[in-house]
């Protein structure tokens, strides 16, 4: 299938920006699922300082926004070839260590709920279906919403808070996999809705890793693997290091943020 | 100076005869009147309150300035000897670089099973974001401080590497510059190897590191943590004696491209940073975002190539004292070689049987933790208390895999000077080592530090340690 896509990020300031860094993950690599035809990341409002691939292979930028700008806007746009491998990336690794996406993050470290969760997929004869019969679990015990969760919530408060969005469900399915001792990452991209071509916002999902097929993908809120109507845009540990945008800036004032995404055939 | 010595006594051995070493010294120190010499001592004390050298004890109600004691007696090695101690460092430092190198990429030791993988796995001072990339020139461990200990003529044993961030060398130096003036005719009648080299070849070590974007004189800094660290006197004298930029967090910034100071002519870039603050706090954007000492983005622009950063983050893990114990199989796995320096025999007390025999004999080890630098933390069994030893016991029952265990060492002695005579104190060595593509380069010397209580063992300045000159001879 044939994806364009064309996502643009505005930032407004209420006060006149002094200094302030953005770090920018939204370039794409080619996987067996994906391949990147024509991709750019453009820039009003700020300067590319510098672009590199970091520890999980993300190729990743930093921004830094104009001395005395309001605004700025970062758009990432370009086509992109994918085809259905049944959710299955397969045998691809990086310079990251099977055994580091075992380890578990701030933002990912279990509680008394998602161990229980963990002691079911352990239980599981298969594996594989065991992780879909974790993904419908977590998709019926936290219901699709924004409003309840942050950024910096913790995978076990959402389960807790029963409320969430993608993000949530990707970090508690990514909880309970490595707590089970399956190797699990999140995955930040695009997904086109099938009915729309103006999208409501980036997704996530999450990746386990077994053995047998290597990397599968799990998309919790929509109930179903990746397929061709995904794009993988960047990998981690846990949203922190796989989030499209992360900044830090000097000085007081809000800010505000709009995100506009179109995925289309 | 007759008699047995319990220990080994650098300048008097074992019997009572003065060394080789000592014997000019030795010489020069009976013709001495005793009286000359305490007024020396007191003018030392002078001199350093002059230039400056106080240290900050952690861990007391208020940061209290305090003045690291000074000994005027000085510790003499041979340059047989230190030739022997020099090439042990050496190879154990590129063993080092190398096995830092491995752990962030291939991790070829982990898959042969010559390290465990537990040990990396969990470690705190083990940085993913340093996975997949090499530094400029391939040095994690710019500047290494190798603590060296004694137990007899010819057993010198390693007690950690200190491969982040050592600091002491300008106690070295301001060292041997009080003994330059306090005792010229001394340095005329022995020939001592210089050591006020130092800042010139960390310079220039410093600047074989630099990125290869860089011009062909580099821009060096020292990134401190500010006045209220305990060894700013150090990065403030580091910075000046080799010419070097003193900055702050906030005194940089990202500027096309690169790290950049500010200075009254605009923005200058910045390609080499000798960092004095941990990991944790070297980049919020990347480590803790709360730090208010580090440089936000720097770690981007290091992975771009744009910098170095001196030591690499991440180089701590290998002064985590269960890797530590590992050190002869990581020398030999790497060089090739069997490792010239010996480590202390060291129980993991994570293991099954080595906390039983830790736990059985508490009163005789010195158990540290394994993350714990500073004489912090950590319990010499021999001048403990019953009462310390029972808490001490509970403490390793319920984190057995934080704590090591070695034996109390017969650390070797050096005479210090007390009134009027001399009489034996413990010490130890920290050799000042240099990396880079060039080579290693280690000055001849370093910094003695003697545990000045009669009888103890504890050498480290945060808890009653004094400092000596340390003197290699020339041949």
């Amino acid at each position: 299938m044939h994806l364009t896509i064309t996502h643009t990020t505005r930032y407004s300031y209420e006060t006149p920006v002094h200094y302030a860094l953005q770090k920018i993950r939204l370039i794409p690599r080619d996987t067996p699922q994906q391949r990147i035809n024509d991709w750019k990341v453009q820039i009003t409002g700020g300067n590319r300082e510098v672009i590199y691939h970091d520890q999980h292979g993300n190729v990743t930028e930093l921004m830094q926004i104009d001395p005395g700008a309001s605004e700025v806007s970062i758009t990432a746009s370009g086509r992109v070839e994918t085809r259905d491998t049944a959710g299955i990336l397969g045998k691809v690794y990086g310079s990251i260590p099977l055994w580091l996406y075992l380890q578990h993050s701030k933002l990912t470290k279990p509680g008394d709920g998602i161990r229980e969760i963990a002691a079911t997929l352990e239980a599981a004869q298969d594996k594989l279906t065991g992780l879909h019969d974790m993904s419908a679990r977590i998709a019926e015990a936290v219901k699709y919403g924004s409003g309840q969760t942050y950024a910096g919530t913790t995978a076990e408060e959402a389960l807790k808070g029963g409320k969430g969005v993608c993000q949530d469900h990707a970090q508690i399915f990514i909880s309970a996999a490595r707590a089970a001792g399956i190797p699990a990452r999140y995955v930040s991209g695009y997904l086109m809705m099938k009915d729309r071509v103006e999208q409501s916002a980036t997704h996530a999902w999450a990746e386990a890793h077994l053995d047998t097929l290597g990397w599968i993908g799990f998309d919790v809120s929509n109930a179903q693997s990746p397929d061709e109507h995904y794009v993988n845009v960047a990998t981690g540990r846990d949203y922190l290091d796989a989030a499209p945008i992360s900044g830090l800036r000097q000085g007081s004032g809000d800010e505000s943020m709009i995100v506009s995404l179109q995925v289309q055939q | 100076m007759v008699g047995e010595n319990k220990f080994f006594d650098e300048m008097s051995g074992h019997n009572g005869t003065v060394r080789d070493a000592y014997a000019a010294y030795h010489d020069w120190f009976a013709e001495q009147d005793a009286e000359r010499l305490a007024k020396k001592s007191q003018d030392a004390e002078t001199f350093f309150r002059r230039t400056g050298i106080t240290f900050n004890v952690y861990g007391q109600s208020e940061a209290q300035e305090r003045l690291i004691p000074f000994d005027l007696v000085p510790r003499i090695l041979a340059q047989r000897e230190w030739t022997k101690l020099a090439k042990g460092i050496e190879q154990r430092v590129a063993a080092i670089n190398a096995f830092l190198h491995d752990i962030y990429n291939r991790q070829e030791i982990l898959r042969a099973g010559r390290v465990p993988k537990h040990l990396i796995v969990g470690n705190e001072a083990f940085l993913p974001q340093m996975l997949g990339f090499s530094p400029p020139g391939q040095v994690y461990t710019h500047i290494v401080g190798t603590d060296i200990v004694r137990t007899g003529e010819g057993d010198f044993f390693v007690l950690e590497d200190n491969a982040r961030t050592p600091s002491g060398v300008s106690y070295m130096l301001e060292n041997r510059e009080t003994m330059l003036q306090m005792f010229p005719e001394l340095f005329s009648k022995i020939k001592v190897q210089p050591v006020s080299d130092y800042p010139k070849n960390l310079r220039r070590s410093l600047a074989a590191c630099a990125p290869s974007s860089a011009g062909s004189k580099p821009t060096i800094a020292v990134l401190t943590p500010g006045i209220y660290n305990s060894a700013y006197f150090e990065h403030s004298f580091l910075a000046d004696q080799m010419g070097a930029e003193l900055v702050e967090g906030h005194d940089l910034r990202v500027v096309d491209g690169h790290i950049a100071m500010r200075t009254t002519q605009g923005y200058k870039r910045i390609d080499v940073i000798y960092r004095r603050i941990d990991d944790d706090f070297l980049d919020p954007l990347t480590f803790n975002p709360e730090s208010m000492l580090g440089v936000p983005g720097i770690m981007d622009v290091y992975r771009a190539g744009n910098i170095t950063i001196a030591n690499a983050p991440g180089a701590g893990i290998a002064d985590d004292k269960a890797i530590y114990s590992y050190m002869p199989d990581i020398v030999e796995f790497y060089t090739g070689e069997k490792a010239i320096l010996k480590n202390v025999e060291t129980w993991r007390c994570g293991e099954p049987g080595a906390l039983q025999y830790v736990l059985d004999n508490l009163k005789d080890l010195v158990v540290k933790e394994v993350h714990g630098s500073g004489g912090y933390g950590m319990l010499v069994g021999p001048a403990a208390s019953k009462k310390e030893l029972a808490t001490f016991a509970e403490k390793l029952k319920a984190k057995p895999g934080n704590y090591i265990a070695q034996p109390t060492l017969s650390l070797s002695t050096v005479p210090i000077f007390t009134e009027s005579e001399l009489a034996p104190r413990h010490v130890d060595l920290r050799p000042f080592v240099l990396v880079s593509p060039q080579g290693i380069n280690i000055v001849p010397g370093g910094l003695t530090r003697v545990a000045l209580a009669k009888g103890s063992l504890v050498v480290n300045s945060s808890q009653g340690g004094g400092t000596k000159d340390t003197w290699v001879l020339e041949d």
